[in-house]
């Protein structure tokens, strides 16, 4: 994504070069310039990270080595309806990994995945606190509880 | 210097305030293992193995990071410290995949000799992911990484980002999944690697390789259809002594023209008459540039992954760069049409090796350029100075007791000029003598010709150059991170000069990437381009002939066939061109 490309001139593109330019002097920015970048774009691909790399002067390898360290970044976009799945233990241990291969085997895809239709995509987390509801997961701010697994097709329905 | 008094293993020592305890321990003839550790380049205390006790202190320390201080007491060799590198070891040999038999780094491996020092005879831990092979990236045409083998060190990462700024490898995911590669997962071939093969120089495993050549040299030898010509660098003879057990620096350029003729090969040239030949075309062309208004800094085209790094990153200089090919690509156009006619040779049955202490010059001769007036490419197969050490193992010759020998006629014998070319700065220096002569007229006496302002290891050195009563403003760069600072400075106008010569690799060709691997424990505390370098300028006052355009080969080459440097059957045969490469 070099300055003259097409993409560049869009809203999104303007935004990021915005807060490369206000952060790149700043040692140790690096994070705070990718957490806004996915901010804008939802997700983290190589042109994204290829413009930091060109305006920040960090190599492409040492931004992919930290987008990839922390959980909280992603390469693949999200879908419309993100749909996470708590595996922290107390879900863990009520079957949370059954609810998850049901879903999986319903949309067709892999954690950290994204439909094709950008309408789902499927993610594991830690716990969310809500043990007492185990096993849980949220779609967007709706949260679906002591589950099991028969019911995922139901709810999936409903979006 | 301020100093303190520390003991270790009970012996009192006064030390400079500051160095680590692993160069205080050095300096008590105390050995202390390491893993990681590479100096200057890698001290980041990640692998354990050099963990100490400290008096006071609750847990053991890195000896490679723990700075000295007044009245420390250390503990090198007691029973915790003992049972908590075997325990590291076994963590990271558990990880890592054990097929030694069959590894290029049998015998070389630094993990292998601290599993066997520190009497490893069982690994109590099993991998998490022990059935899980990585797949290996052997697309790029120089290096080849096998993560099965990694053990995580980052000394590649380090001498990658840190000393050469080319910074394509890093450290990617995290916990058990934690590897060393490439942004996106790329291949190496699909960066701006510049093949310049530093990361294998310090990988203490067989995690970085070069991509071989040894099968299809063997292969071409074999067939008797073939006219196999080898010719060797000049760095090569001074570090393959190395691989035979013999010192570091020793001059070996008998012994290895002898060892390559017990391969079986048709001939055995050296590149150093490719090097004065590139003299005699570069030396004219910098000339040329200078008398008639040219682009001015020339600089010299010789190393192949610096030429790549400057397609990358310095694509605004690719008209600064000699048009020249490297020595070895010259030479090979040389064999292909002077020599092949001259023999009555059909030059699609010869088949060129180059035996170079380089990785990037295998990247170079794929290059769709490097061809010539006979229509095949100039170099068949490249060979590190590595491989061929292997290939003659192989063979059984004794390397260390062999005979000298002297390389073929006619190609074989050139000036102490081109050996210097293995050393940052020869190349400039090579270059002063030939053009001092041409402007004088004369033939500068032989006290008259080192020019000692070039030589050395210093990363960047600086001269202003009497030639002929002319001021020529020199500059000499090793290293890719030195040759970023000389550039980025004459981009801001900072700094000018008339020529510039660059090495990718830090010390020039003799320490390039495929030259014998020195452990850590060597090339820690042995400057390797230093002695290495002692080799090569032995070799040039050993000469009788120490001017490019004194060599008569070179001369009848003109006389012959090319009848002046720069003319037009010169270009075809011996110049090349660049092209602006993208970054990923």
């Amino acid at each position: 994504m070099g300055t003259d490309c097409a993409c560049c001139s869009d809203e999104k593109s303007k935004k990021l070069l915005a807060v490369i330019e206000a952060e790149k002097n700043t040692p140790g920015s690096l994070i705070h310039i990718l957490h806004e970048a996915q901010e804008i774009y939802g997700y983290l691909p190589l042109e994204v990270q290829k413009t930091i790399s060109e305006h920040t002067g960090i190599p492409l390898a040492e931004i992919y080595g930290v987008v990839t360290f922390y959980a909280q970044f992603s390469l693949k976009p999200k879908g419309q309806y993100r749909i996470s799945v708590c595996l922290g233990t107390a879900c863990y241990v009520k079957g949370a990994d059954k609810v998850l291969d049901r879903l999986k085997s319903e949309l067709n895809m892999d954690v950290g995945d994204c439909s094709e239709d950008g309408k789902f995509s499927l993610d594991a987390c830690r716990c969310i606190g809500a043990c007492g509801l185990a096993p849980v997961i949220t779609i967007n701010d709706d949260v679906y509880g002591r589950l099991d697994e028969s019911e995922v097709p139901g709810i999936l329905a409903k979006y | 210097m301020k100093t303190v008094n520390i003991k270790i293993d009970g012996k009192e020592l006064v030390v400079p305030e500051g160095i680590t305890i692993l160069e205080a321990a050095r300096q008590a003839n105390i050995t202390i293992p390491t893993l990681c550790f590479l100096k200057d380049i890698n001290e980041i205390g990640a692998c354990r193995m050099c963990v100490v006790e400290i008096k006071g202190a609750r847990a053991l320390q890195a000896a490679c990071v723990y700075p000295v201080s007044e009245g420390l007491e250390v503990y090198t060799n007691t029973k915790k410290v003992r049972d908590a590198r075997k325990v590291t070891l076994e963590l990271i040999l558990s990880n890592h995949d054990r097929q030694c038999l069959t590894c290029e780094r049998s015998e070389n491996c630094e993990l292998q000799n601290l599993a066997k020092s520190l009497n490893v005879r069982d690994i109590r831990y099993k991998a998490l992911y022990d059935n899980e092979m990585q797949p290996i990236d052997d697309v790029s045409t120089s290096i080849v990484r096998n993560n099965n083998k990694c053990i995580l060190c980052r000394r590649c990462v380090s001498v990658c980002k840190k000393v050469q700024t080319v910074a394509v490898i890093d450290t990617m995911e995290r916990g058990f999944l934690t590897k060393v590669g490439s942004a996106f997962g790329k291949s190496l071939a699909d960066t701006p690697c510049v093949n310049c093969g530093q990361c294998i120089a310090v990988c203490p495993v067989g995690a970085l390789t070069e991509k071989s050549h040894i099968d299809q040299v063997w292969d071409a030898i074999a067939d008797p259809e073939k006219y196999v010509v080898f010719q060797t660098a000049p760095a090569v003879r001074a570090s393959i002594g190395e691989a035979f057990g013999m010192p570091i620096g020793t001059r070996a350029t008998g012994k290895m023209v002898s060892a390559i003729r017990g391969l079986g090969v048709d001939k055995v040239f050296d590149t150093n008459t490719g090097a004065d030949l590139t003299i005699l075309e570069e030396g004219t062309e910098l000339l040329n540039r200078i008398q008639n208004g040219g682009k001015l800094p020339l600089i010299t085209s010789c190393s192949p992954g610096w030429i790549k790094f400057c397609e990358h990153n310095y694509p605004d200089f690719l008209d600064n760069l000699s048009s020249c090919k490297s020595p070895h690509e010259m030479f090979g156009a040389v064999l292909k049409t002077y020599y092949a006619e001259k023999m009555g040779i059909d030059p699609a049955k010869m088949y060129v090796v180059s035996v170079m202490p380089c990785t990037a010059k295998k990247f170079e001769a794929q290059r769709e350029e490097m061809k010539n007036s006979s229509g095949f490419v100039d170099v068949d197969a490249v060979l590190t100075t590595r491989e061929l050490a292997q290939m003659i193992k192989e063979c059984g010759i004794d390397f260390a007791n062999l005979e000298d020998s002297q390389f073929d006629d006619p190609m074989g014998d050139a000036s102490g000029a081109a050996v210097i070319f293995g050393a940052t700065g020869g190349v400039m220096e090579a270059a002063l003598r030939t053009v001092a002569d041409v402007l004088t007229g004369t033939s500068a006496p032989i006290d008259k010709i080192e020019y000692q302002a070039v030589r050395g290891v210093e990363g960047i050195k600086e001269a202003t150059v009497n030639v002929a009563g002319k001021e020529i403003r020199v500059a000499v760069a090793s290293g890719l991170g030195n040759a970023r600072k000389l550039l980025d400075a004459i981009r801001a106008g900072e700094a000018n000069y008339e020529f510039i010569e660059i090495m990718a690799c830090p010390g020039g060709c003799v320490n390039g990437g495929g030259q014998i691997i020195q452990p850590s424990s060597v090339r820690s505390w042995i400057d390797l381009r230093t002695e290495r370098a002692k080799a090569l300028y032995e070799e040039d006052r050993a000469l009788p002939i120490r001017k490019s355009h004194d060599n008569p080969m070179i001369k009848a080459l003109y006389d012959e066939y090319y009848k002046e440097p720069g003319s037009h059957k010169a270009h075809e045969d011996l110049h090349t061109h660049y092209v602006k490469r993208d970054n990923y």
